[in-house]
């Protein structure tokens, strides 16, 4: 398994599908609790909060990469608190690489999500308080099964964007062989090496091959949850 | 367990201002469509907050704008079916049955007296998907019932369904108001349902009441006629069925007489509700002879109303039922009809449609 990759390699893939896995996982619950406010809450400031979730999406990746530092690197307001309570350190980490890459997926798998629920029918939701459920059971039995296939869909286009992510992740982290190198930053500095191509072609192949397989596996769940709820 | 309704609520250019009280039975709101009937069910549901308005079920208080009390829909233990069933897609027949006992302590309805009441057997393990409008609605009824409700409300079930269906579904309702004890509130423009299911009758138009009282009273009305549409006019009996005639009649006894009808599929002894469309009435003073009309009862005309137009409507007393004639002003005159004139009133023998007879206690069809 190792032998066509070289370690170095080996441990880029493997830290990439740590930090895109963690990325999803952790930003899954409020990427929901987002959705949910942007299509169905009607309070002060939604369009703010619409573009603010949205931001990571038009904004330069670089300047991400620079606010994430400045906020949350060792000497940013929020870092410094995370290290002096929690002893939390995120830049230069593969934490951070983790955070980077979650805020930039964070907008696709809102908008996966948000879609999925506004197809939802609320007189269902209705039919469910008539028949004795209260509003956060409503959600758990009821909303949050008919938009599993949206949910199972963001997820995995969360990952892959984070198996991609390069420009805020090095800006924030670096690149770091071994903490912060993820592939895509790999397959960078491969490149800037005289001689590197071979070995930058091999991650390439790889991560075609993840993105291929997120791609096919979130389009067949997505078809079998369906298929479930549809019942026909 | 009686429900009181007091309500005002503004919608834009129309407003609802009405107060009714629904006792046990099935109490049908009918209007047309715009006359606020369903806005009424959903304030005792409570998907609406009424801006000033009481609604009592029984003791208990279920909103009272003057209190600031409004119950959630999920603690008033009403059930709801919807005009559109609403059932939940990624739920089997049998996971929407039984949604509602996730939230109730009690289990009183057993849930196969249920599926046999609604004759959804066979569906329980199909996914909403794969059933036909009939089937869902059972279902939808079957859903609420077993959510062990206090108060069943039903808008319009029937309106998104065909004859067919709703000839399939009817009989199903009418051993829900005869078989089970929860009182229902029934919403409809359909005076065909109306004459088959209600118990109580409140009559809404541009979200005010204007008849409300016991459904044979006011279906006999002649007062209430121009709200419940004239074509459609006709009072409801009871009728019990005597035997069956080897020429294919059956023989009906009504409390003013007998009547003869093509065939009724129901046991000699059943108790029937039949209707007589005033239309469908021919009044004599003389006892009629050498007609072809099978069905002639005695009666005494009680009152008498005017319309503005060439017609006038009759209502007479036969035995202990009220029926309607529709007649013309002139022969009213001609007749010297007034209330106390003893006639006769002849039934045309179509008058009662196999359609409109409803079965209330024998076997509903079983199946999908």
């Amino acid at each position: 398994m190792t032998d066509w990759l070289t370690p170095e390699e080996w441990q880029a893939v493997a830290l990439s599908l740590r930090v895109s896995f963690w990325a999803t996982l952790l930003s899954l619950p409020i990427g929901i609790a987002t959705a949910y406010a942007l299509a169905r809450g009607r309070f002060w400031g939604r369009q703010v909060l619409n573009g603010l979730v949205h931001l990571p999406l038009i904004l330069p990746p670089v300047v991400t990469g620079y606010l994430l530092l400045a906020t949350f690197g060792r000497r940013g307001t929020l870092g410094a608190f995370l290290e002096s309570s929690f002893g939390l350190v995120l830049a230069f980490r593969w934490t951070g690489a983790a955070l980077a890459a979650a805020v930039m997926a964070f907008p696709l798998m809102v908008r996966a999500i948000r879609l999925a629920i506004e197809a939802v029918d609320p007189r269902l939701e209705q039919a469910a308080g008539t028949l004795g459920a209260s509003r956060p059971w409503v959600f758990v039995t009821v909303t949050l099964p008919l938009i599993l296939p949206g949910i199972i869909a963001g997820a995995i286009l969360a990952f892959a964007k984070a198996m991609g992510e390069f420009g805020a992740t090095i800006t924030f982290v670096s690149n770091i062989p071994g903490q912060t190198q993820t592939l895509p930053s790999a397959i960078y500095s491969f490149l800037q090496v005289p001689g590197g191509e071979p070995q930058a072609l091999r991650l390439v192949l790889i991560a075609v091959a993840v993105a291929m397989v997120a791609l096919l596996a979130s389009e067949w769940v997505s078809r079998a949850v369906a298929r479930r709820i549809g019942g026909a | 367990m009686t429900l009181s309704v007091s309500l005002r609520h503004g919608f834009g250019s129309f407003a609802l201002d009405l107060a009714f009280e629904a006792p046990p039975g099935v109490t049908v709101l009918f209007g047309r469509s715009g006359s606020g009937k369903t806005s009424v069910v959903n304030a005792v549901a409570g998907l609406l907050r009424p801006d000033a308005g009481r609604i009592s079920l029984g003791d208990t208080l279920l909103c009272d704008t003057t209190r600031r009390i409004h119950v959630p829909p999920h603690r008033r233990r009403i059930g709801y079916v919807f005009q559109d069933a609403r059932l939940f897609p990624h739920l089997t027949v049998r996971g929407n049955l039984l949604y509602g006992r996730w939230f109730t302590q009690r289990a009183t309805v057993p849930l196969d007296h249920v599926v046999d009441l609604l004759g959804i057997g066979a569906l329980l393990d199909r996914r909403p998907g794969a059933l036909s409008g009939g089937e869902k609605q059972r279902v939808a009824i079957g859903r609420a019932l077993l959510a062990e409700p206090r108060l069943l409300l039903m808008d319009e079930p029937l309106a998104a369904l065909d004859e067919a269906r709703k000839a399939e579904i009817l009989p199903y309702l009418e051993r829900l108001r005869d078989e089970v004890a929860v009182p229902v509130l029934y919403v409809s423009h359909a005076l065909a349902e109306v004459a088959r299911l209600a118990t109580t009758l409140v009559v809404l138009e541009g979200g005010r009441v204007t008849h409300a009282g016991p459904a044979a009273a006011l279906l006999a009305d002649p007062a209430a006629v121009p709200a419940l549409g004239i074509r459609e006019a006709g009072a409801v009996l009871e009728a019990r069925v005597v035997r069956h005639e080897a020429d294919g009649l059956t023989q009906l006894a009504v409390s003013g007489g007998t009547l003869l009808l093509p065939r009724v599929a129901a046991e000699p002894g059943a108790l029937l509700r039949i209707r007589i469309h005033a239309q469908d009435v021919m009044l004599s003073r003389a006892q009629p002879e050498g007609l072809s009309a099978l069905n002639i009862l005695p009666a005494v005309v009680t009152s008498l109303r005017q319309g503005d137009g060439p017609g006038a409507m009759v209502q007479l007393r036969c035995g202990s039922d009220l029926i309607l004639a529709r007649i013309t002003r002139r022969s009213a005159t001609a007749l010297g009809l007034e209330p106390g004139v003893a006639c006769h009133a002849v039934l045309k023998s179509v008058a009662v449609a196999q359609g409109d007879v409803g079965r209330a206690t024998d076997a509903a069809p079983r199946g999908g």
